[in-house]
């Protein structure tokens, strides 16, 4: 399990490192590198150069205001999870950056690498998508915000072309009064997630997101529906499928527990 | 006197070593630019003819050396790799070659092999080979291959490879007879050892004296010298094995020769380089081997006391698509199926069936899981249908401490009559009764039920033939540093064997611990040996040391007493010096004792000054004895008539979620009787690696292969080994020490008991909790769950 070859380019400035892509139409982003290396090594992929964007500099940061968080393309899942800051604007970061693999994965991995990779499997996306959030897209023409309904267009497929690098995402603060949920089933600890849920209880109304159901990040209104309902409210709207470690019935199931889970949780008495 | 060491939690001396990152793995060997690097092309398909096979790309890729594929091989490296352990009831064995001759077997299987300056290279050109498969249907799992639309081998009927009975009676009769009779159907899937370091192999040829010398990850160095020296035409002294540290076998590092194990030093006596091929975890899963799957038909006839009067067991055993382990694993499934228990008739039938997937050879265990499963299963129903307690009917069943030595009247892997050694398994049922805490469960099932929550108890029994044949042998040198370097053929694989086998010797020869060191799999050092495996390392290279290390302590005290002016008997060795007993003035040190053996002529230094012709020994005899050899060393074999039988008992209490149908450990207790404990420390660590192994053999591992024979989880990934955090967070160990009679220590085998009974004692937990019948394991949260819906069905 060796990569094919591969030329390996760590340019010092964001625009020689968007000149590098332009360049290259087979070249690749490597931020934290931790799905793209076992790609490489299990030739699933094999782009011709890799642009290894961690010698960028100003991209490592965790910028929080009373608007919300700013990852960096370079921080780390660990940066994230361990900023008090981060976890008191918006706590639904912390709750679900903890489901995220393992320390030493989340040493290495970045969230915005998790996000724009757009595994429906990933925590983080579906975070993202589920408290409206965006990412800031460098391209040749200059710079773009995509919201994160924009950005996924298909399974491991995001709206980012290829000659354009995530330079940050944007997490919204927590508005006031209301309430996150997070809770998720995995076969093992820190294994991707047979279904996670994240509840956004705000303003009345109830809003879900799902991991590893449909084969992209998704959130699913559940607004005045009774909590006792909202499972199979959801399901109406969700595709679980079957795989080797849980059929559709039974992630349909996890989708159920989950959602009422989550649900309460985010609405209970505090 | 000194404390005996025996029966100590002395700490384990290799670990240092280990958790400094210290460890020296066959990858480690030859760490230098000028070795070549292997990868090896495996076939995609799990059946198909090879119709052509295209290399002309491969050779334009620079910094590539060779490519071989089977065309290219000559003499009996063109013949098929050996059929390990033949057996009258393997009417169709078959085994691979190196490299795939005409057709593939399953999807992994290599067909050729590239040498370059890197790996990275070595599959660039693997990646250019071009082969033209004709591909076949294929045959997977056990329901195809009884149903032989399709065949493995052409030439094998029905796929069926072996077919083998015992009996001790007449079964029908008996079961016509019984008041009682139930049918079971159970089913146990594939997994495999997945040890952290895969297989790995480097060579060397040195043409200056004529010789290869091979570091290779295996359980046996012997075994792979005597296939090396053949399979090359060398002789056997041309070939040295060093078995480097070992990252975990559990079994499947017996089996050899891999193809790699000859095509590495095929390549390095070719090229004249030293070539290393270290296996990625991929090829593991694809190319190494698995084990456990099998399907099982019970039929049982019982009295109103749950007495086991007729036993008839028909299983199905997928080997794969070759036998080079012969039928070890199901033999072993037959045999020790019956576990503590005494059935008046039994019989069993098996057949070992082709499959076109990764073959089978024995993994931890190595048959006896799925036999304890099958017993225990049947132990549980046979308890159900009578509405007795589950203790109670075993208990019933039970051999008694007094009928040892026990015979089964059937034949053992080993060829010899199933006979029971020593054992007490009504004392270990009380033991793993009050460890669970059984007699309590009741009230804690209906604590538990009032919080909504939902548990269950579960039990199962095993006996262990540990120490099988046909001998381990050992060397003991004490230098004339006093330090004492001892040598055993078998393979280490991390088992502590520095640790207890110096234990051994410190206590016999009366030396100091800390000045014995240890080595194992070096042909170089004892080039007599078998292997690691079927848990007879301590047994049977303990025992062998121990004999060693006495015909060691005779020469010293002989050599000592006249150098003292004692007599033999009146001396005692006590942390390397040999003294006069009540005399303690009168002494000599093992170092000097050895400077004494060895009479030599000329002097090198301050202490060999000593041992020259004039001043040691008396001038009118011969300076060695006729009978003597020089050298304070002592050299022994153990050879037993027959296996031990380790037992043990294991009892879990599981909870299952009403809701997810997730399962968790709350409990688990473990009852062990190896005979005397060399090291109790070891012997722990032992149990909690099986108990490790076999939660995930029991409730995550399952090997996924689809229709056309594809394997849909060969990554750690997908395989759900389990981590720290899926493994019971404590392991309540209690030991019975029954002797064992067949050697001078006393001991049995410990290193597969931990995970013998997973599979039962988790379906018996389950079934518990959950009151539906649990028939196939292992059991994932999203199989119980459909469980659930199946029964709710039945019954409403």
């Amino acid at each position: 399990m060796k990569p094919a070859p591969f030329d390996y380019v760590r340019p010092g400035s964001l625009a020689d490192a968007l000149a590098a892509l332009s360049d290259d139409p087979g070249a690749k982003v490597l931020a934290g590198g931790q799905s793209l290396v076992p790609l490489l090594s299990m030739r699933l992929a094999a782009p011709s150069t890799l642009v290894d964007i961690n010698g960028l500099p100003g991209l490592d940061g965790v910028e929080v205001t009373d608007d919300g968080v700013r990852v960096g393309a370079l921080a780390r899942h660990a940066d994230v999870l361990a900023h008090d800051e981060a976890a008191r604007v918006q706590p639904l970061l912390r709750l679900a950056l903890s489901h995220v693999a393992h320390p030493t994965i989340r040493n290495r991995g970045t969230t915005v690498g998790s996000i724009v990779h757009a595994d429906a499997a990933a925590e983080m996306p579906v975070v993202l998508t589920l408290l409206g959030g965006s990412v800031e897209v460098a391209g040749p023409s200059g710079t773009r915000t995509v919201p994160a309904d924009e950005l996924y267009v298909g399974p491991l497929e995001s709206s980012l072309a290829h000659d354009e690098i995530a330079t940050s995402a944007f997490f919204p603060a927590l508005a006031p009064g209301a309430r996150v949920a997070f809770a998720e089933i995995a076969r093992r600890h820190g294994d991707y997630a047979l279904v996670g849920a994240a509840a956004l209880v705000e303003g009345g109304t109830v809003r879900v997101g799902y991991v590893s159901v449909n084969d992209v990040p998704v959130v699913v209104d559940l607004t005045g529906v009774p909590v006792e309902q909202m499972a199979d409210a959801a399901l109406a709207q969700l595709e679980p499928a079957g795989d080797i470690h849980a059929t559709a019935d039974y992630r349909a199931q996890l989708v159920r527990v989950l959602t009422e889970r989550v649900v309460r949780e985010a609405t209970a008495d505090e | 006197m000194t404390t005996k060491l025996m029966g100590t939690g002395v700490q384990r001396v290799e670990d240092q070593r280990f958790l400094r990152g210290l460890g020296r793995y066959a990858d480690d060997v030859a760490v230098d630019a000028s070795t070549l690097h292997c990868a090896v092309l495996r076939s995609p398909h799990a059946h198909a003819r090879i119709v052509d096979i295209d290399v002309a790309d491969v050779l334009d890729v620079d910094g590539v050396h060779a490519v071989w594929t089977y065309d290219d091989l000559t003499g009996p490296m063109a013949d098929p790799l050996p059929l390990l352990i033949p057996h009258p009831a393997l009417t169709h064995g078959r085994t691979q070659y190196a490299l795939a001759k005409d057709e593939v077997n399953y999807m992994g299987e290599a067909i050729a092999f590239v040498v370059a300056d890197d790996r990275y290279v070595a599959e660039d050109a693997v990646g250019r080979i071009k082969v033209t498969y004709d591909v076949l249907p294929p045959v997977v799992g056990i329901a195809a291959a009884r149903a032989a639309d399709r065949l493995v081998h052409d030439d094998v009927p029905g796929n069926v490879g072996a077919r083998m009975e015992q009996n001790t009676g007449d079964v029908e009769a008996a079961l016509a007879a019984a008041p009682h009779r139930l049918t079971l159907d159970l089913d146990v899937e594939r997994s495999a050892c997945m040890p952290l370091e895969g297989r790995g192999t480097v060579a060397r040829w040195d043409p200056d004296i004529d010789r290869l010398q091979v570091w290779t990850s295996t359980q046996t160095s012997t075994g792979v010298r005597a296939v090396v020296a053949v399979k090359l035409g060398l002789d056997l002294r041309q070939v040295d094995v060093i078995t480097p540290d070992v990252g975990g076998g559990f079994g499947v590092k017996i089996n050899h020769p891999w193809p790699e194990e000859l095509l590495v030093p095929l390549a390095a006596r070719t090229l004249g380089r030293t070539v290393k091929f270290t296996e990625d975890r991929r090829e593991h899963f694809i190319s190494s081997a698995h084990e456990r799957g099998q399907v099982q038909h019970i039929e049982v006839g019982f009295d109103d006391d749950g007495r086991l009067l007729a036993l008839d067991v028909m299983f199905w055993h997928d080997h794969g698509a070759y036998t080079p382990y012969g039928l070890i694993v199901p033999i072993i499934t037959s045999t020790q199926l019956l576990g503590p228990y005494k059935p008046d008739v039994y019989r069993v039938v098996f057949e070992s069936l082709y499959t076109n997937t990764v073959m089978v050879t024995p993994y931890r265990g190595a048959g006896r899981p799925q036999g304890c499963y099958a017993m225990e299963r049947t132990m549980d129903a046979i308890a159900a249908e009578l509405g007795k307690d589950r203790t109670e009917v075993r208990a019933t069943n039970f051999i008694q401490p007094d009928e040892f030595p026990f015979e089964q009247g059937l034949v053992f892997q080993d060829g010899r009559e199933l006979t029971y050694d020593s054992g007490d398994y009504p004392a270990s049922l009380e033991k793993i009764k009050a460890l669970i805490g059984w007699d309590d469960f009741p009230a804690y099932r209906a604590e538990m039920a009032a919080q909504g929550r939902r548990v269950g108890i579960g039990l199962a029994c095993y006996v262990e033939g540990t120490g099988v044949g046909p001998y381990e042998g050992a060397h003991v040198h004490v230098e004339t540093s006093g330090k004492v370097k001892v040598a055993t053929g078998l393979t280490t694989q991390g088992q502590g064997h520095a640790t207890v086998f110096a234990q051994l010797v410190a206590d016999e020869l009366g030396c100091r611990f800390e000045d014995v060191e240890v080595v194992t799999g070096d042909t170089r050092r004892m080039p007599y040996a078998v292997g690691t495996f079927a848990s007879r390392a301590a047994v049977m290279s303990g025992s062998a040391i121990h004999l060693a290390a006495r015909k060691a302590k005779q020469k010293a005290l002989t050599i000592a007493a006249e150098a003292l002016e004692a007599s033999p008997d009146d001396l005692q060795i006590v942390d390397g010096v040999v003294s006069v007993k009540g005399s303690p003035g009168s002494a000599i040190d093992l170092g000097t004792v050895a400077v004494l053996s060895n009479p030599l002529r000329y002097a090198f230094d301050e202490a060999s000054k000593a041992a020259t012709q004039f001043t040691v020994g008396d001038a009118s005899k011969p300076p060695v004895a006729e009978d003597e050899e020089p050298g304070l060393e002592g050299t022994d074999f153990y050879s037993p008539e027959r296996s031990t039988f380790a037992s043990g008992m294991h009892a879990v209490i599981v909870e299952t979620d009403p809701l997810t149908a997730e399962i968790t450990v709350l409990k688990y207790a473990v009852v062990h009787d190896c005979g005397k404990l060399i090291n109790p420390t070891i012997v722990e660590g032992q149990i909690h690696g099986g108990v490790a192994q076999g939660v995930g053999g029991a409730l995550y591992e399952r090997m996924v292969y689809d229709e056309s024979g594809q394997l849909l989880n060969a990554s750690f990934m997908d395989f759900l080994m389990p981590y720290v955090t899926e493994v019971p967070d404590g392991i309540d160990i209690d030991h019975l020490e029954t002797p064992s009679p067949l050697n001078p220590l006393g001991i049995k085998g410990a290193g597969e008991a931990g995970v013998i009974p997973s599979a039962a004692v988790f379906a018996s937990a389950i079934e518990d909790a959950e009151g539906l019948p649990i028939t196939a394991m292992p059991i994932s949260p999203s199989d119980l769950f459909h469980l659930r819906l199946a029964h709710a069905e039945e019954t409403s």
